[in-house]
C-alpha cells in the first residue's frame, strides 16, 4: 500500500498544541484573536435550549381539538409559572369547568388545533466553554469557538474516561508497579496522579476520595470499567462520563508498563500544571485521551500535534498486540514482501529489534510509533 | 457538471460515452478508513474482467479534508498496478481522465461511500410495528444506519422523545405514519414532536436537516406547516398507502436524492466527487443491497448476504422476492468488538474456543483490540479467539435480522382452523434457513480469513443453514462498486461478479433434527461427474463431514436419503434429489444437528468436539 501509515500515540515535550473549542450548537464567541486566555477562562457561551413537555390539554379540559387554542389564556412566545393557569374549558351550564395549568415554568412553544396539546418549554440552559489550556486564541469561528494554542509539552493516552480537568502532576508510582490503594492514602486534592502498570479498582476508589482529579497508568483490566461507569463499554467513544477523577490509561488493558518515554517526561514536569481529558474516539475522527502542559515560554522548535510521521528504520515502536503486547522496540527491517505469519495471514512486517537483543517479526499494523 | 439525481439514472456518462459501449470502469468505495479502487476492462473475447486493485487511507478527516484525496491516491496504485495512465494533471489539479484513449484513462468513473459515519437516519411512524417499521425498511434499504425510531406507542414520554431527537443530530429524518385516509391526529403529533425538537443536522451548521415525509398523503398540507419553515421538507408516497401493502420505493429515491443534494454536499470534498462521478454515488449498504437483490431476482434463488464489518454488521436478504436489510449498529470485529462480548456474553464466546484461556485475559484482549482495531492476530490462538467473536457477532446479527425481516403487521388474514393450530401470525420471519438458497459472506474476517475452511465453519456455526445452501464469499470487498455499476452496466456487474468477486466454498447439506450421538443420520449419494466416480457417504449425528467438490458450471446431482425423524427438505425421514454447487472448500455434510444445535457444555467434551470438526475441516494448520 503506497500511502500506507502506522497512527502512533504522541508523547513530547516540545510541541504545537492546537485546542479546538467549539460550542455544541450556535452561541457568542466572548475572546478574540490574541487574547492571553488561562485553561479556566470562558471562551465562548450559548443557551441549551430547554426541554420540552408535550400536555395535553383537550383531553384535560374534555374538549375537541380544535377548541383548544381559543380556551388558552395565554399564547404561544408568553412566560407561565409552575402551576399557572393555562386554560379554562366553558363546563355545561357554566358548571363542571376544568382547568389546565402548567407543570413547568417556561414559555408556550406552541398550541395544536389538531392534536389539542400545548407545547411547553422549559428556560433555556447556559452553557459556557472554558479554553481548557493555557494560551493563546489564534482563531475564531464566530458564532461556533476558537482555537487556542499554546507551546509545551502532550502524552497521549489510549483510552480515558472522564471529561477535561487541571491540576498539578504528581507522580505517584514507578511505571512497573501495580498501583494500590494505600498509594492513595493521602491528600491529593486537585492533583493528576501519574505512574504504574495497573490502575487496579481499589486503587481508583481510594484515589477518588484523595481528591485526585485525574489518574494517569498504564493499563487498567476492561472488566473493572463496569464498575467505574456502571455500564460496560461497548464502542469506544468516552468523554461525557460524570467521574470525580478522571483516568487516562497509556498503553492497554491488562496490566502494562507505562513507556518509559511516557512516565520520563511526566516525571521531569512533577509539580507542573497539566490539563487532562479522557475523552475517547477510536472511530474515524480519532480523538485520543491526553495529559498537555502549556508552556507560554517555550520557543523550541517544535513538531504540530496533527503531524502523522512515517514508519521508517530506526524508528520507536510499541509492539500493541501479542505475543509481545506492550513491549517497545525499534524498527530495524522493512521488508517489502509479504510474510505469512503462525495464524496463516499473510501480511506486511517489520523486523524489531527488542530490549533483551532479540529481533522479531511483526505485521507493520501491530506497531504504534512512539512520536517525540 | 451537472450533478445526478439517484432516480435519474443517466445513459451516457459525463464525457459523452454511452454506457452501453463502455470499455473500461474504474470504481471507488471510499469507506470509513479506507478507499479501495478497482479497474474493470472488456477482455478481447467480449467479457469484462476485474484487472486491478488498489487502495488507500479515506482522507475525509483533517489534516487532508477532501475525499477526492484518498480517491486519487487509490487510482494511483490501480494504474501503477496495471501499467496505464489514470490520473491526470491539469492547472495543479489532479482529474480521473476520461474516455479511454490510447494514452490512457477510462470510459467511466463511479463510486460508493460509507465514509464520515455512513448515511445517519433517524425514521419515526404512528405504530411502532406497523409504519414506523415500514419507515425503518426503506432508511435500511436506501443504505442507512437507523440511529432511532419513534412512534407513538414506543412507550416513550413526549419530552424524552423529544429530547432524544434533539440529542442525536441525524443527517435525515424518516417521517411515515397513518394509511392514506387514515388517521391524521397522530401523524401531526409526530411533526409536532420533531418541530419542537428542532433537529439539528451533523454536518453544517446552520442548513436546514432534511426530512422526508411518507406517511398520510392528506396531512401533507398540515405536516409542511408546521414543518417547512424549519427543515428541508420533501413528500413523497406513503410508505404505507394501505393497511396491505407497502411502497418504499418513493422513501427510497427521496432518501437517495437527499443524501447527494444535501448531506454529500456538507462533507469534505464530496461537490468535488459528486462531480467527477459518471453516475449518482451510493452510500455502501444501498449498493451491496441492490446487488444482492439483482442477484436474487436473476437466479430465482433465497439468498442471505452478510458484511461484517470492524463497526457494525449489515445483512441482508431476500425471500420469496422480498428484500430487507438490517444493520447491526454495534456488532463488528475492532470497533465495536467489546459490545460483541457485552452481547453474547462470555460463554457463547468461550464455547468456539479451542484452548483454555482466563475469563479476565480473554476480556483485555477483546478490549485491547477495540481499542487498537487494526491490529493483526500474530498467533494461531489470537486467530481462534477472532473468529470466535465472528461466529457470535454473525448469529446475533441473524437473530436480529429475522426479527425485523417479517411479513407486514396488522394485515387482515382469513384464518382456518390449522392457521390456529401452527399458532401463525401477521408479523412471521420472512427468513426459513431451509428455503435459503445461497448464503455471500463479505468483510475482512471472512473474505480474509487464512483459509476458506475458516470462513465456510464461521457462517456455518453462526446461521445454521438446514437442508442444502451454497456456501460463497466475496473475494475483495467488491460488491459495492459491482452495485452501483450495475446500476449504468447490469452485464458487466454481473460477469465481474460471477467470475472475480464471488469465491464459491461450497455447499452445506444440514439435516433438521435431534438425534443421539453416533445414530445413523444421512445417506448421501453423488452421482459421477467427469472424472470422479459415483460416491456414497453414511453419516451419523455427530459428524462434520468435509468431501472434496470442485466449482464447476455443471452442479453435481445428489441423492439425500434422511434417517427417519431428520429432514433435508422433504420431510421427515423423506429423500430428496438436488443439485449441489462445489468450491474451494467442497460439499460439507453437517450432522451435528439443527433446532437444537448444541456445542458441549462441558469443557473437555468441548474441545473434544471442536477438535474433531476443525480436524474434520482442515481448518487450522495444527490439523494438517
Amino acid at each position: 500500500m503506497g500511502a500506507a501509515y502506522t497512527p502512533g500515540l504522541k508523547v513530547s515535550e516540545h510541541v504545537l498544541i492546537q485546542k479546538h473549542r467549539q460550542l455544541p450548537l450556535r452561541g457568542e464567541v466572548v475572546v478574540k484573536v490574541g487574547d492571553r486566555v488561562g485553561s479556566r477562562d470562558i471562551v465562548a457561551r450559548t443557551d441549551l435550549p430547554g426541554k420540552v413537555y408535550a400536555v395535553n390539554a383537550a383531553g384535560i379540559l374534555g374538549v375537541l381539538e380544535t377548541d383548544v387554542p381559543s380556551l388558552m389564556q395565554k399564547k404561544v412566545g408568553d412566560a407561565v409559572k409552575h402551576e399557572e393557569l393555562l386554560a379554562i374549558s366553558p363546563g355545561i351550564f357554566g358548571f363542571f369547568k376544568s382547568k389546565l395549568s402548567s407543570p413547568i415554568e417556561g414559555t408556550i412553544d406552541a398550541i395544536s388545533d389538531r392534536t389539542g396539546r400545548v407545547m411547553l418549554r422549559e428556560a433555556p440552559t447556559p452553557i459556557v466553554m472554558h479554553a481548557y489550556i493555557d494560551g493563546l486564541v489564534t482563531e475564531i469561528h464566530p458564532g461556533e469557538g476558537c482555537t487556542v494554542e499554546a507551546h509545551g509539552a502532550m502524552c497521549q493516552g489510549i483510552f480515558g474516561l472522564g471529561g477535561e480537568v487541571e491540576g498539578a502532576i504528581e507522580i505517584i508510582g514507578a511505571p512497573d508497579v501495580e498501583l494500590t490503594a494505600s498509594m492513595f492514602e493521602r491528600d491529593l486534592t486537585g492533583k493528576v496522579c501519574v505512574g504504574g502498570r495497573l490502575l487496579t479498582l481499589p486503587a481508583y476508589e481510594a484515589a477518588k476520595k484523595s481528591g485526585a482529579v485525574a489518574v494517569i497508568a498504564g493499563g487498567i483490566h476492561y472488566r473493572d470499567i463496569k464498575e467505574i461507569v456502571g455500564h460496560e463499554i461497548g464502542v469506544a467513544i468516552t468523554g461525557s462520563e460524570k467521574l470525580p477523577t478522571t483516568i487516562v490509561v497509556t498503553e492497554g488493558f491488562g496490566a502494562i508498563d507505562m513507556a518509559r518515554a511516557t512516565f520520563e517526561l511526566a516525571t521531569k514536569l512533577n509539580g507542573r500544571k497539566a490539563s487532562v481529558n479522557g475523552a475517547t474516539q477510536i472511530r474515524a475522527g480519532v480523538i485520543r485521551p491526553e495529559l498537555v502542559v502549556p508552556d507560554l515560554d517555550d520557543k523550541k522548535e517544535m513538531s504540530r500535534a496533527a503531524e502523522v510521521p512515517s514508519l521508517e528504520i530506526g524508528s520507536p515502536v510499541r509492539i500493541i498486540r501479542a505475543p509481545y503486547f506492550g513491549i517497545i522496540g525499534k524498527v530495524v527491517e522493512l521488508p517489502i514482501q509479504l510474510t505469512e505469519l503462525e495464524s496463516g495471514t499473510i501480511v506486511r512486517v517489520l523486523i524489531a529489534e527488542l530490549p533483551d537483543g532479540r529481533r522479531v517479526t511483526v505485521p507493520r499494523a501491530n506497531v504504534e510509533i512512539i512520536e517525540r | 457538471m451537472a450533478t445526478h439525481h439517484a432516480s435519474e439514472t443517466p445513459t451516457v456518462s459525463k464525457t459523452g460515452h454511452p454506457f452501453s459501449e463502455i470499455r473500461s470502469v474504474l470504481a471507488t468505495d471510499c469507506g470509513s478508513t479506507t478507499t479501495k479502487a478497482i479497474l474493470i476492462e472488456k477482455q478481447t473475447d467480449g467479457t469484462f474482467r476485474l484487472t486491478a486493485r488498489g487502495e488507500a487511507p479515506t482522507t475525509v478527516e483533517a489534516p487532508f479534508e477532501d475525499v477526492t484525496r484518498g480517491v486519487f491516491n487509490a487510482s494511483v496504485e490501480v494504474a501503477e498496478l496495471c501499467g496505464r495512465t489514470i490520473v491526470g494533471h491539469k492547472d495543479g489539479e489532479e482529474f480521473i481522465m476520461r474516455p479511454q484513449t490510447e494514452e490512457g484513462g477510462v470510459d467511466i468513473y463511479i463510486s460508493t461511500s460509507s465514509a464520515g459515519g455512513g448515511l445517519q437516519m433517524v425514521v419515526a411512524g404512528v405504530v411502532r410495528s406497523m409504519t414506523a417499521e415500514s419507515a425503518e425498511r426503506a432508511a435500511l434499504g436506501a443504505g442507512a444506519i437507523v440511529m432511532d425510531t419513534f412512534a407513538i406507542n414506543d412507550g416513550r414520554q413526549p419530552h424524552e422523545k423529544i429530547e432524544r431527537i434533539r440529542q442525536l443530530r441525524p443527517d435525515m429524518i424518516l417521517l411515515a405514519g397513518g394509511i392514506d385516509g387514515g388517521t391524521e391526529k397522530h401523524v401531526v403529533q409526530l411533526a409536532e414532536m420533531l418541530a419542537a425538537a428542532n433537529p439539528r443536522p451533523r454536518l453544517g451548521i446552520g442548513f436546514n436537516l432534511p426530512v422526508v415525509f411518507a406517511g398520510n398523503s392528506q396531512v401533507r398540507g398540515r405536516v409542511d406547516e408546521i414543518l417547512g419553515k424549519k427543515v428541508s421538507l420533501q413528500s413523497v408516497g406513503n410508505v404505507r398507502p394501505t393497511l396491505e401493502e407497502e411502497d418504499l420505493h418513493p422513501a427510497r429515491e427521496s432518501i437517495h436524492d437527499l443524501f447527494l443534494e444535501h448531506v454529500m454536499q456538507q462533507a469534505p470534498g464530496y461537490a468535488k466527487l459528486m462531480d467527477m462521478t459518471d453516475a449518482p454515488i451510493m452510500p455502501t449498504p444501498g449498493a451491496v443491497g441492490l446487488l444482492i437483490e439483482q442477484l436474487a431476482k436473476a437466479t430465482h434463488q433465497n439468498v442471505l448476504g452478510v458484511d461484517i464489518g470492524g463497526a457494525t454488521t449489515d445483512v441482508f436478504s431476500v425471500f420469496s422476492e422480498k428484500f430487507n436489510r438490517t444493520v447491526s449498529a454495534n456488532l463488528g470485529m475492532s470497533y465495536s468488538v467489546s459490545n460483541v462480548l457485552a452481547e453474547a456474553g462470555l460463554p457463547n464466546i468461550l464455547r468456539w474456543v479451542l484452548f483454555d484461556i482466563e475469563e479476565e485475559d480473554l476480556r483485555n484482549r477483546i478490549g485491547n483490540k477495540m481499542i487498537r482495531p487494526t491490529t493483526i492476530p500474530v498467533t494461531l490462538q489470537e486467530l481462534q479467539i477472532e473468529q470466535a467473536i465472528a461466529r457470535e457477532a454473525l448469529r446475533l446479527s441473524l437473530v436480529q435480522h429475522k426479527a425485523f425481516a417479517v411479513e407486514l403487521r396488522g394485515v387482515q388474514q382469513e384464518r382456518t382452523i390449522a392457521d390456529a393450530f401452527r399458532q401463525s401470525a401477521s408479523g412471521r420471519t420472512l427468513v426459513d434457513m431451509m428455503k435459503l438458497d445461497l448464503i455471500i459472506g463479505s468483510g475482512g474476517v471472512l473474505s480474509h480469513a487464512p483459509r476458506r475452511q475458516q470462513s465456510m465453519r464461521m457462517m456455518i456455526d453462526a446461521f445454521l443453514p438446514e437442508g442444502v445452501t451454497a456456501l460463497a464469499v466475496d473475494s475483495i470487498f467488491m460488491m459495492p462498486h459491482l452495485g452501483v455499476l450495475s446500476s449504468v452496466h447490469a452485464e458487466a456487474a454481473t460477469e465481474v461478479f460471477e467470475r472475480d468477486c464471488l469465491v464459491w466454498l461450497g455447499t452445506c447439506i444440514a439435516p433438521i433434527g435431534p438425534g443421539t450421538q453416533g445414530a445413523p443420520c444421512l445417506l448421501v449419494k453423488l452421482e459421477a461427474q467427469g472424472d470422479r466416480p459415483a460416491q456414497e457417504h453414511s453419516c451419523k449425528f455427530g459428524d462434520l463431514i468435509l468431501l472434496p467438490l470442485e466449482h464447476s458450471e455443471k452442479r453435481t446431482r445428489a441423492t439425500l436419503m434422511p434417517a427417519k425423524g431428520f429432514d433435508v427438505g422433504a420431510g421427515p425421514g423423506k429423500s430428496r434429489e438436488v443439485e449441489v454447487t462445489g468450491g474451494v472448500v467442497g460439499l460439507v455434510i453437517d450432522c451435528r444437528g439443527r433446532q437444537p444445535f448444541t456445542v458441549p457444555a462441558e469443557r473437555s467434551a468441548r474441545v473434544e468436539a471442536l477438535s474433531r470438526w476443525g480436524r474434520a475441516m482442515d481448518e487450522y494448520p495444527e490439523h494438517a
